[in-house]
């Protein structure tokens, strides 16, 4: 799935990826008796500069296909460009270059962090292992611009994480990110453990940094508002597939995919008044497993306009408008 | 009609390393029978020790429930002898929980963990359990129940251990059922399916319910009346209606304010609540919420302001300023 205005500056292209892991069965001896389609044929690009919203609920495959743009997982099969070089042939000290570049804020801002290290020894971390900032002192200035950029006082540096928020450990994790000056990083439901009150603080840092230092983000969340509000375009991932890919503005106004219909009316707006004149019956069924997948369109147990030709035939993204991709073969 | 329930000055205190913690500071609300209302508030804010501390199930130590009357169906439940107190607890009023991972017993059969409940409480044969726990599984929208009956909890899914979970409430003709975060381990699409069965089931069996959640759209969707809490205390307490569309407190509506909506355009930037959540180790005697407070006077420094009438009927509002903060937020705007 590539959109036009992705082409002329893309930093990130995924081909077909698929991510499949092994079940096996026996302690001696291994055999393998299944395996999880984790991520099972997934394309799309980011454009530098660009955030792209990669949302879906749980088990349908945007952390793993975040792991796997990070290589902390090996792909299956398919291609992962990255400004133009395929990183899932990468060797190990080619991937050390590479980290410099692609960097990650996870979820849990408990256990991302050790608990052992000072905040500031947190951030100093990645600059000793990359042999950027060599001596102590040029560390040190470093560590405070990186916390002062992330909001935080440069007093932090000498304290624990423990004895920190939660809201301000993810800005230790948000400055760890930063530390090396990367181009593109990963946020892995990096709001998603906050107090509500926190996230709109940790967003708006977000934001702030993409457009300080020029940051192309990959935002995997499952939380559609924000989402909606931080990204330009956003895939939706159902059972290791994207069902659609649009500019945020057009997903969220005009969803197309009946899943994506589904995702968002389920989202209970903060408003009694707008809820009580709102129709909604919520989609039927749960997400089967992506051990046994279903056969065609993944979807089509629970989808209210499936046809018969959707049991068997699986359908490929297709564009209905420019730059909106939907993966199912009956909406026009 | 009196209250249902009737929570009276309730405190529950903790002792830990760092110092005393007032979990829940002298909470005072009522629920009448058959309604739903939401108890909404962050980490920290009280609103899970509170509801634990109406069923007296607070870890002794750390925990203690200091003081307070709960006043349910005519009796004060913190008068009640432990045996008694068990008797309420999964009788009158039913629970349900965040995790029904952890909150289901693992080694036992889903079938055994409902007739548990009903030979319990209701003193019924094993023969009658089996066929109401039958009854039960299908009222709650799970297929195939005789098969269900016999499986553990691990072979279900998070959606449908929660339905079990709802079963297990429901099973002895609950006038309350409390909700702790009932849906907040689960997918959006499961998280609608749960709650429009809890909506639809509490009103064909009338009973109240207690949900307690961070979720400020599930409030909108579910609740009628709303108590919001901070640091310990309801902050703010009305119809849902009311606190949404004219809150009366700041922390209300900074929360409100804070959050993007999908059924608005979307916004240049977001406006976060400011400040750090507070720490209850170091509260003072003044109002909470001041440090974060963009309206705080001087007069916030000196106490903490009562849950005192802001508005409309039945809106109450535990701030200084709150008959004058429409029109500083307008002002402000």
């Amino acid at each position: 799935m590539t959109s036009p205005t992705a082409d002329a500056s893309k930093l990130l292209e995924v081909r077909g990826l698929r991510m499949h892991f092994p079940i096996t069965e026996g302690v001696m001896t291994r055999r393998k008796i299944g395996e999880v389609k984790a991520v099972d044929g997934v394309d799309f690009t980011i454009g530098r500069g660009e955030t792209m919203g990669l949302v879906g609920e749980s088990g349908c495959g945007k952390t793993t296909t975040g792991r796997c743009i990070l290589r902390l997982e090996q792909p299956t099969a398919g291609e992962i460009l990255y400004d133009g070089v395929d990183i899932t042939r990468m060797a190990r000290k080619e991937l050390l270059a590479l980290r410099r570049r692609i960097q990650v804020v996870f979820q849990d801002p408990y256990s991302s962090l050790n608990p052992r290290m000072k905040v500031g020894d947190i951030l100093a971390e990645p600059m000793k292992v990359h042999g950027i900032e060599r001596d102590a002192t040029s560390r040190a200035a470093r560590v405070r611009e990186l916390l002062d950029v992330c909001g935080l006082n440069p007093r932090f540096a000498d304290r624990y994480p423990h004895e920190m928020s939660g809201g301000q450990r993810q800005r230790v994790g948000i400055a760890r990110a930063l530390a090396l000056e990367p181009e593109f990083i990963v946020c892995d439901e990096a709001v998603s453990a906050l107090d509500v009150s926190i996230q709109a603080q940790i967003v708006n840092l977000l934001e702030d940094l993409r457009d300080s230092f020029g940051l192309t983000y990959l935002f995997i969340a499952h939380d559609l508002s924000i989402v909606r509000h931080l990204c330009q375009r956003v895939a939706v991932m159902y059972l290791g597939r994207i069902v659609e890919l649009a500019d945020a503005d057009a997903l969220f106004d005009d969803p197309m995919h009946p899943y994506t219909q589904a995702l968002l009316a389920a989202v209970p707006v903060p408003d009694p008044t707008v809820e009580a004149n709102r129709a909604f019956s919520p989609a039927k069924g749960e997400v089967p497993s992506p051990i046994n997948p279903p056969s065609g369109c993944v979807f089509h147990p629970r989808c209210p306009i499936a046809v018969e030709s959707c049991r068997h035939t699986r359908p490929e993204p297709r564009e209905l408008r420019p730059g909106h991709w939907v993966t199912c073969s009956e909406v026009r | 009609m009196p209250p249902l329930l009737e929570v009276r000055d309730l405190h529950t205190e903790f002792r830990t390393g760092a110092g005393l913690v007032r979990a829940v500071d002298g909470v005072s609300y009522t629920v009448d029978p058959g309604e739903t209302i939401a108890i909404v508030g962050e980490s920290g804010s009280g609103k899970s020790v509170g509801a634990m501390s109406i069923l007296r199930l607070i870890a002794d130590p750390p925990g203690r429930i200091t003081g307070g009357e709960i006043w349910f169906a005519g009796r004060d439940l913190m008068r009640l002898s432990n045996d008694e107190m068990r008797q309420v607890r999964g009788g009158e009023i039913g629970m349900v929980f965040q995790e029904p991972m952890t909150s289901l017993n693992p080694v036992l059969t889903i079938g055994r963990q409902i007739t548990e409940a009903l030979e319990q409480h209701e003193g019924i044969t094993r023969a009658a359990a089996d066929k109401r726990a039958l009854d039960l599984l299908g009222l709650v929208g799970i297929a195939d129940p005789a098969r269900r009956l016999r499986q553990y909890p691990h072979q279900l899914s998070g959606g449908m251990r929660q339905r079990v979970m709802i079963a297990i409430a429901l099973a002895c003709g609950p006038k309350l059922i409390i909700a702790d975060e009932p849906t907040t381990a689960l997918d959006v699409t499961i998280q609608a399916q749960i709650l429009e069965l809890m909506k639809e089931l509490t009103r064909r069996l009338d009973v109240a319910l207690i949900i307690i959640t961070h979720n400020l759209g599930v409030v909108a969707r579910y609740a009628s009346r709303v108590n919001v809490m901070y640091a310990g205390r309801i902050v703010e307490s009305g119809d849902a209606a009311a606190i949404y569309h004219a809150p009366r407190h700041p922390y209300t509506m900074a929360l409100l304010r804070s959050v993007p909506r999908l059924d608005r355009p979307r916004q240049a930037r977001l406006d976060p609540v400011d400040g750090q959540p507070p720490d209850l180790t170091r509260l003072d005697q003044g109002c909470a919420f001041r440090p974060r407070c963009r309206f705080a006077i001087e007069a916030c420094a000196q106490a903490r302001p009562p849950l005192a009438p802001a508005g409309e009927a039945g809106h109450l509002a535990a701030c200084f300023r709150s008959r004058e903060l429409g029109a500083l937020a307008g002002a402000a705007a």
